[in-house]
């Protein structure tokens, strides 16, 4: 499927024109989706950190999850939002970047990963909810949580680079 | 005091000069600097948060910063390192950006904030309006940063 007509009719739509051309919108959105990095990305690396065993420990595991996913997730809304005006402002170019297609890919591997915890180890979450050191699934989850969504910022970081596209714009 | 001749001698140093003439040293710094800010960003907010009481409100305020202060710490050298790396490779850019100003000025305020009344707050276990103030100074430094790139 060539979704490239399509990405091509996106970018001529007024709203995209808007964005893209805009003085102030721009970089205000821009400002947006990094600052919601604290909120995101931030809370999400406290509840890594606690399931690896080596930050906030002796808080419950459960209490780091249940009281900072909900702002995290907020975070999330924030930064897709975000993202998807960014994207809108210039699709023909971004989904063609190189850097931008890994990202995409790995954000899809964090969310199959936040399931896979979700599903299986933190279902059993009352049996080592107050352990410093949580059982491997719980810390193997933690750790490709933060190294995925590590590679997901600087992906996102290089997209602004134009290295590697075909047609540099 | 004449501050160019100063910015036009840092931006000439060898580590300036090595940065800027790299293709991708500076992105990687970038992304660095980005990272180091999230989790900055993210110790702030929890102690932040529980001064407000949300967020682990299981926990007494003291104790988690405590807990926290090793990462904040370690963050805010990550992000102060890669900062000032950025800063030498264009330190003239930066002398007529606006922007760059704005967020040195909120950075002294903010950390200066940090480590004085909010310090205090954290000891006493409450202030609700010293969380509010310290995310307002931290969010600027952030907007101000960005905006860098921009003028």
């Amino acid at each position: 499927m060539n979704l490239l007509p399509f990405f091509e009719w996106l970018e001529g739509t007024a709203g995209s024109v808007a964005i893209r051309e805009s003085t102030l919108l721009y970089p205000f959105i821009e400002t947006s989706h990094v600052l919601t990095l604290c909120l995101f990305l931030g809370l999400i690396a406290m509840l890594d950190l606690r399931l690896i065993g080596v930050g906030l420990r002796g808080v419950p595991v459960s209490e780091v999850a249940g009281r900072l996913l909900p702002w995290a997730l907020g975070g999330f809304v924030l930064m897709a939002m975000s993202g998807m005006l960014l994207f809108y402002s210039g699709p023909v170019r971004a989904s063609g970047n190189i850097f931008f297609r890994v990202k995409m890919v790995m954000i899809g591997l964090t969310g199959i990963n936040a399931l896979l915890f979700h599903f299986t180890i933190y279902k059993r979450v009352a049996d080592w909810d107050r352990d410093a050191t949580p059982p491997w699934r719980a810390r193997a989850a933690g750790f490709c949580s933060l190294v995925l969504w590590c590679l997901v910022v600087i992906c996102g970081r290089m997209q602004a680079y134009n290295w590697f596209d075909k047609v540099k714009g | 005091m004449e501050l160019l001749p100063v910015f036009q001698w840092l931006e000439a140093t060898a580590v300036g000069t090595t940065i800027r003439e790299s293709l991708w040293l500076f992105p990687m710094i970038q992304c660095g600097h980005l990272l180091g800010l999230a989790l900055l960003g993210g110790t702030v907010l929890v102690v932040d948060l529980r001064l407000l009481g949300w967020g682990l409100r299981g926990e007494p305020v003291a104790e988690l910063a405590g807990k926290l202060q090793p990462w904040m710490v370690g963050a805010l050298g990550v992000t102060v390192g890669t900062g000032v790396l950025m800063f030498l490779s264009e330190a003239l850019k930066c002398y007529y950006s606006p922007p760059f100003w704005y967020k040195m000025g909120m950075l002294a305020v903010a950390t200066g904030f940090a480590f004085t009344v909010r310090r205090r707050a954290v000891g006493l276990g409450r202030g609700r309006v010293t969380a509010v103030v310290s995310m307002g100074l931290w969010l600027g430094v952030g907007f101000a940063g960005r905006w860098i790139a921009f003028y």
